[in-house]
């Protein structure tokens, strides 16, 4: 018993030392929002498209039935990391061949065509989210956020911020390749 | 003097602002306390540490707005909460749900006020017991006055 006693705060600070360890980990991001909607059927929306672009609208059912994944990105003329991460949507598109659908959230369809008509359009359809209510029907906590969609219309990854940089693209690219989303990859 | 005073008031002003606006509230008095009660164990899931109700990110707002439209269309306070849990998750209750995976959570305070209880007790116990010592035998008596006389000898030589 005295034994046990004794060795009490040994085994406290082990524990706790266990935690601050996991703590340290400079991979975990304590910001995380965990999305529900991993495994889970895509959400039901139905937009219309920006008016004065000729990109179509978008809804649940263009993400049904494709024969790879596709990526759905929510992106707004107001966001600034939107900017960089549409450069690299854009390569991604180009070079790598995935299909890109998009949500324009709360934006004036003016300045989303003049943002779209000065960047390009690597888009097949954008659906404009002007109420934000789409957003909310995918758990969305800011944009941009980008999302891959099996061909059931499961949910198969989301990631939260801006595809930008080495480490995103690269962690976004393994996740095209499980998906199967890319041409190339469809068979690994 | 009154001055000073006024300036204080309207210093005061924006602590009483509040983050829900005007054009959101509901005109029935009784949906928007309901509103207003469901909106405070919301997370904003921008700022992440603020209820909904408190919040002005865009998002919090959009919630609210969604509150009370499902408030309108008649629906529980507990429907209103599942719908935008099964979006958003547990993650957006400011009160985590009780569940297996939440046990620990919920426990371990208790669990570790009874582990100091009974530590501490056992430690204070143990101590008690300690303090009540026994009478020497006869034996160890006839020792320690053996003792005693040789030092007293030994001193006076």
């Amino acid at each position: 018993m005295k034994r046990l006693i004794a060795g009490l705060p040994f085994i406290a600070a082990v524990i706790f030392g266990g935690f601050f360890l996991w703590g340290l980990n400079p991979d975990r991001d304590p910001n995380e929002i965990p999305s529900v909607f991993i495994s889970q059927p895509a959400p039901k929306f139905d937009l219309e498209a920006i008016p004065g672009l000729e990109t179509p609208g978008l809804s649940r059912s263009d993400l049904v039935g494709n024969e790879r994944p596709v990526v759905v990105n929510v992106f707004a003329s107001w966001c600034v990391p939107c900017r960089a991460e549409h450069a690299v949507l854009t390569r991604f598109v180009e070079r790598e061949g995935i299909r890109l659908f998009g949500i324009n959230y709360k934006d004036k369809p003016a300045d989303a065509v003049k943002w779209l008509n000065d960047l390009g359009n690597p888009y097949e359809r954008i659906g404009s989210d002007l109420s934000g209510r789409t957003g909310i029907e995918w758990g969305l906590s800011g944009v941009p956020e980008t999302f891959i969609v099996d061909g059931d219309g499961t949910v198969l990854f989301r990631y939260v911020g801006p595809v930008v940089g080495p480490e995103a693209v690269e962690r976004f690219t393994e996740a095209l390749k499980q998906a199967g989303a890319l041409p190339s990859g469809a068979a690994s | 003097m009154r001055q000073l005073i006024f300036a204080c008031c309207v210093g005061l002003l924006p602590f009483a602002a509040n983050a829900v606006e005007p054009d959101e509230m509901l005109t029935d008095p009784v949906l928007e306390q309901r509103a207003r009660e469901i909106s405070k164990d919301l997370r904003c899931v921008v700022c992440q540490n603020q209820d909904i109700d408190s919040s002005n990110a865009g998002v919090a707002r959009d919630l609210r707005l969604l509150v009370r439209e499902r408030l309108v269309t008649g629906d529980t306070d507990t429907e209103v909460i599942e719908y935008i849990r099964a979006r958003y998750g547990d993650y957006v209750l400011l009160k985590p749900p009780l569940e297996p995976a939440t046990y620990a959570l919920w426990f371990a305070p208790i669990a570790f006020v009874l582990i100091g209880v009974f530590v501490g007790g056992g430690v204070l116990m143990s101590r008690r017991k300690q303090e009540a010592f026994e009478d020497l035998g006869a034996e160890d008596e006839n020792t320690v006055s053996e003792i005693l006389r040789r030092n007293e000898a030994g001193d006076a030589s």
